[in-house]
């Protein structure tokens, strides 16, 4: 069911069909109220039209609905935007601007690490995740890491190129 | 996915009561099990529990009571905090290493213990730990085996509403998950966990069959002889296994053996590191 259909129907003790949530996109504070069972994907897309998280799969597979829950990657379809209470999310567009890239981003944009580009938010949120948590990265551990992407384009190789050059550039 | 009436209790008590008041109640963890399941509607809950808010169930921890140090992890501990704590990586390795290859890692940083283990698929990797350790599973009204618990398909002793609240697992002398990951989700296709325990080796199977078991041949042959080759000539019976689109029954059996190979060749390794590493602090310490 999708966010413009929302339920309206009034809150009880006995728990809700309609949450308000208030939470953190992108640094700014937000306060939605919305149907129970509405994904977070549904609301960074269709109520805040933050449309660069990507649904790929809406299966929990593919990572292109990737965006960080308190600094974490995580797949926005599967997690309720009632999940969200008090969480700070950032999405592709909270990352880097169109004249002040990210090097994450920057790095994509040099090595060729995308060709359609529907994978690529997914893929560069999950690479900045990658590269907090790891104090070294190899081109298997960027592999390892980034399992939960899928990209029917590249071949990958480039995406790895990618991540292991703004790794180099996040650390200086 | 159908809509809901949402609860976040704060304690195990006002949990299981909205569960009790719900007409078709389920509790959330991770919900990276529950929330593909609703969306291909194939569960469609009156209520959702979501247990996030309940500090009790949460933490990993160290207890010292009893003559046994056991490692005790609340259910709602993420792949993720498993596979990075420090407790775990000194207490049972095996256990953060099993984590850590748990699905990718935004289904890490998301799945819990608890969800996992209170699901019981047959392809997840925890249930090979809990039944291979030996661990204890804790819930709101009682402590139970890891025999005890795992039923079948999806089906644990778990009563209606009862909720997991934490796993305890006796530190093994050694031991090694080795599993054989599908391809594109990484769930076990098959997947053995060996270990050398108090009560002797334990050989637990997960991904093979309907629900987790021991491999009690697999047991007694590593009882006698501790080695890769000790189980050469042992296969499994492929008449109780799995089959599907991703393996048969006897590719699996024919994978059990492999895997616990793999997984002893690994122990005996870890045995020859840690035997090399007290040599040589003994030479250290004699020369010095
Ligand atoms: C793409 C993908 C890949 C995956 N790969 C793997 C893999 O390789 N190996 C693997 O093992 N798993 C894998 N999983 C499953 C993942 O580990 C799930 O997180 C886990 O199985 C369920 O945990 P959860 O916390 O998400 O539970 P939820 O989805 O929230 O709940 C699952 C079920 O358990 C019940 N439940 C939850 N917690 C409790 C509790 N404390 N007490 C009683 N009942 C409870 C819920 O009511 C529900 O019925 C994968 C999942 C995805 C989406
Ligand atoms: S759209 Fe979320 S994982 Fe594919
Ligand atoms: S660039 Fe097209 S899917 Fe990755």
């Amino acid at each position: 069911m999708s966010a413009k259909s929302m339920s309206t129907e009034s809150m009880s003790a006995k728990g809700s069909s309609s949450v308000t949530v208030n939470l953190k996109v992108n640094n700014k504070a937000v306060t939605e109220t919305c149907a129970a069972n509405t994904t977070l994907d549904e609301l960074l897309r269709e109520q805040l039209g933050l449309s660069g998280t990507h649904i790929g799969c809406d299966t929990s597979q593919c990572g292109s609905c990737t965006v960080h829950f308190d600094g974490r990657a995580v797949k926005a379809c599967t997690l309720l935007v009632a999940q969200c209470e008090g969480a700070e999310i950032t999405t592709i567009e909270g990352l880097g601007t169109a004249d002040n890239l990210h090097p994450m981003q920057a790095a994509f944009r040099e090595c060729h690490g995308l060709q359609c580009g529907f994978c690529t938010p997914g893929m560069i949120m999950a690479a900045v995740d990658l590269v907090h948590q790891e104090e070294t990265l190899d081109e298997q551990k960027i592999r390892k890491g980034l399992e939960g992407n899928i990209c029917r384009c590249t071949g990958y190789h480039n995406i790895v190129r990618a991540v292991a050059t703004a790794a180099k550039k996040m650390r200086n | 996915m159908y809509n809901f009436n949402y609860h976040r209790p704060t304690s195990i008590d006002e949990a299981v009561k909205q569960y009790d008041e719900a007409e078709d109640g389920q509790y959330l963890a991770g919900g990276h099990t529950l929330i593909p399941t609703m969306k291909q509607r194939l569960s469609a809950p009156t209520d959702l529990i979501d247990l996030s808010g309940i500090k009790a169930m949460q933490g990993i921890t160290r207890s010292d009571d009893g003559a046994e140090k056991m490692l005790q992890i609340g259910a709602l501990a993420r792949h993720e905090e498993v596979a990075s704590s420090p407790i775990v990586k000194s207490m049972v390795p095996v256990l953060s290493a099993l984590a850590g290859g748990i699905g990718d890692a935004q289904v890490r940083n998301r799945g819990t213990l608890g969800g996992s283990v209170a699901n019981c698929d047959p392809a997840a990797d925890y249930p090979a730990a809990v039944l291979g350790l030996n661990a204890q599973l804790v819930t709101n009204r009682r402590s139970l085996d890891a025999e005890q618990f795992f039923m079948g398909m999806f089906e644990t002793a778990l009563d209606e509403g009862e909720l997991l609240t934490s796993v305890h697992f006796p530190r093994p002398e050694a031991a090694a998950y080795v599993k054989f990951p599908n391809p594109a989700s990484r769930y076990a296709l098959v997947g053995l966990l060996v270990a050398k325990t108090n009560d002797g080796v334990r050989v637990a199977v997960t991904g093979a069959a309907p629900a987790v078991f021991r491999a009690a041949a697999m047991e007694a042959a590593l009882t006698d002889d501790f080695s890769v080759s000790a189980l050469d000539s042992i296969l499994l019976p492929a008449g109780d296994m799995n089959s599907d689109m991703h393996a048969s029954a006897e590719y699996r059996a024919h994978l059990c053996t492999v895997m616990a190979q793999r997984a002893v060749a690994a122990i005996v390794a870890q045995d020859q590191a840690r035997a090399r590493q007290v040599t040589s602090e003994v030479t250290s310490e004699s020369t010095s």
